[in-house]
């Protein structure tokens, strides 16, 4: 379960939290249970990328407190904080791709992280790379592809390891229509296998094709859930 | 999700460089710089091991020797009728605190002075003073006995090996310390080398480095890669310092053959044992210090990340 309560984040610069600078997340208060899924939307800058870093652990509240997968945020050691890393998976807007790797490495990082046999590494990320149609691109470097080829890489790397929490950022940004529909059936389908979801997204059709409760921010505020 | 039959998996691959230091963490400058510092030290290891080597010979069991040098000793003493050699010999035998008295043949004394004056020091003609070597029973110095013999023959020397041994022994001491702090400050001078080159590659790989971050990778696995890399090129440049080092010392050692009191046995010189053993000992310090300092450097950097 996901749950904040209160959550107020402005950004460090510096290292430094200025007290000119805005907050970006203001009062921010919702649980979004087990296995729940929700959409997360707002117009450009109403801080969904922030709300998102705060459930990755990217980012700290300055005010208020955080439980992701039912583990206070606050309270938990360095060590602690990576092993919930590994049981979240992020589709980041920016992909967030290492430039060195081939897209084989890149997807099979989590899965080396964890420290699982390369066997099972080498089942897994070759599975998921046929699903994402890449499975032709295994050596490529990700500068190599276009920009809807590096969001299915970011979304296979995100979904790889069976993560317990998916966070996904305008993970449909870069993909056509038909692309857009597979990338949900396999999330709604890690959803049904038990997967907590939350997706932010622009993309309003796809909201109305996938019905689910959404958090609604503008001006780093919640303004609707439902 | 269907599962089919796909292009086979990648072949087997060595270690993934995920953090890319192979290329991050790849100029010449670390192992050159290192390899220099290897070198320095080797030098300060000989330095100091032949400053102990020199001092155990000439100390030897000189504490209780007691030599006596007489100059012109064919000359005749202050109280006329005998030579300045008989009167110094009469008047040792007399004391009750020297025994085995030994006066030095031109041998012994060629074979002494060679390593300073060359084959044949007769032919030389210089004014060589004779040599009296004996034991002195006292503790302390032999001072009433030095001003017993500068009244018969004046200007004659008598000293113990003690004297000797406490200046040596402050040589030595003072040569070791010398070396010491050269082998502090090279390897400080490694470390510091070892730190730029880690945080070069930190702030080279930076977005990688937050990526696996954010993927849960431990900061000792992140750590854990810099050090490997910074070890791997610290040991290589270490050893490559002592390698040409070697040539350096066993030339040194060459020139210390005579004053070593060691024969040549053949005609290829040899190293002592402490420094043949302590010269495969360099790459693995250097190493030791590659991984520590990369350790550290990186896990304080890791703390800015969240
Ligand atoms: N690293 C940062 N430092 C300072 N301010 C930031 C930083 N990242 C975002 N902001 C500010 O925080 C606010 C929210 O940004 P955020 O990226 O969360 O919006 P968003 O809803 O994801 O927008 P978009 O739909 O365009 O991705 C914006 O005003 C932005 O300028
Ligand atoms: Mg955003």
């Amino acid at each position: 379960m996901i749950r904040f309560v209160d959550v107020w984040l402005k950004y460090r610069h510096n290292g430094e939290a200025s007290a000119a600078s805005a907050d970006v997340i203001s009062g921010m208060s919702f649980d979004v249970p087990d296995g729940g899924f929700r959409w997360l939307t707002g117009a450009s800058g109403a801080g969904k990328t922030s709300l998102l870093k705060l459930m990755y652990l990217a980012e700290h509240p300055y005010r208020g407190r955080i439980e992701i997968l039912g583990i206070p945020a606050a309270r938990i050691s360095r060590r602690e904080a990576a092993m919930l890393r590994r049981r979240i998976g992020v589709v980041y807007q920016d992909f967030r791709l290492l430039p060195h790797l081939s897209v084989y490495d890149n997807v099979a990082l989590p899965m080396r992280l964890a420290r699982r046999p390369e066997k099972q590494i080498r089942s897994d990320v070759s599975e998921l790379l046929h699903w994402v149609g890449l499975s032709n691109k295994l050596d490529r470097r990700p500068n190599e592809l276009s920009g809807g080829e590096q969001q299915r890489i970011a979304i296979a790397r995100a979904v790889v390891v069976q993560p317990h929490l998916l966070l996904a950022d305008e993970p449909t940004g870069n993909l056509d229509d038909e692309q857009a529909d597979r990338l949900m059936l396999l999330i709604t389908s890690l959803n049904r296998l038990g997967t907590t979801v939350v997706v932010a997204t622009h993309n309003l059709s796809l909201v109305r094709n996938y019905p689910a409760p959404c958090l609604e921010i503008s001006g780093g505020r919640l303004v609707h859930e439902g | 999700m269907a599962k089919r039959r796909i292009k086979p998996a990648p072949r087997a691959r060595r270690r993934v460089d995920q953090l890319g230091l192979r290329t991050a963490m790849a100029d010449r400058l670390l192992p050159t710089l290192v390899g220099a510092m290897s070198f320095l030290a080797a030098l300060a290891i000989a330095g100091t091991l032949a400053a102990a080597t020199l001092a155990s010979h000439w100390q030897g069991d000189t504490g209780s020797a007691l030599t006596v040098q007489v100059t012109d000793p064919g000359d005749p003493a202050v109280s006329g009728g005998v030579t300045r050699l008989q009167a110094v010999l009469s008047t040792l035998k007399a004391s009750p605190n020297v025994s085995n008295l030994h006066q030095l043949s031109a041998d012994e004394m060629n074979s002494l002075l060679k390593p300073w004056l060359g084959e044949d020091v007769t032919k030389l003609n210089l004014p060589v003073p004779a040599v009296i070597a004996a034991s002195w029973n006292q503790a302390g110095p032999p001072d009433a006995l030095a001003s017993a013999l500068g009244a018969v023959a004046p200007g004659t020397l008598a000293e113990t090996g003690a004297a000797w041994a406490s200046r040596v022994a402050a040589l030595t001491n003072s040569i070791q310390a010398s070396a010491l702090s050269v082998l502090l400050i090279v390897a400080l001078v490694a470390a510091a080398v070892i730190s730029v080159a880690t945080r070069a590659g930190l702030a080279q790989r930076r977005e990688a480095i937050e990526i696996v971050h954010g993927l849960g990778a431990l900061d000792s696995d992140i750590a854990g890669s810099f050090a490997m890399r910074a070890t791997r090129l610290a040991a290589t440049g270490s050893a490559i310092g002592a390698l040409i080092a070697l040539p350096v010392l066993l030339w040194l050692a060459r020139l210390a053959e005579p004053f070593a009191g060691v024969l040549p046995q053949s005609n290829l010189p040899v190293l002592p044992m402490p420094l043949m053993a302590s010269l495969p000992a360099l790459p693995v310090v250097a190493a030791l210090i590659g991984w520590g300092t990369a350790q550290i450097t990186v896990r304080g950097w890791l703390r800015q990340l969240a």
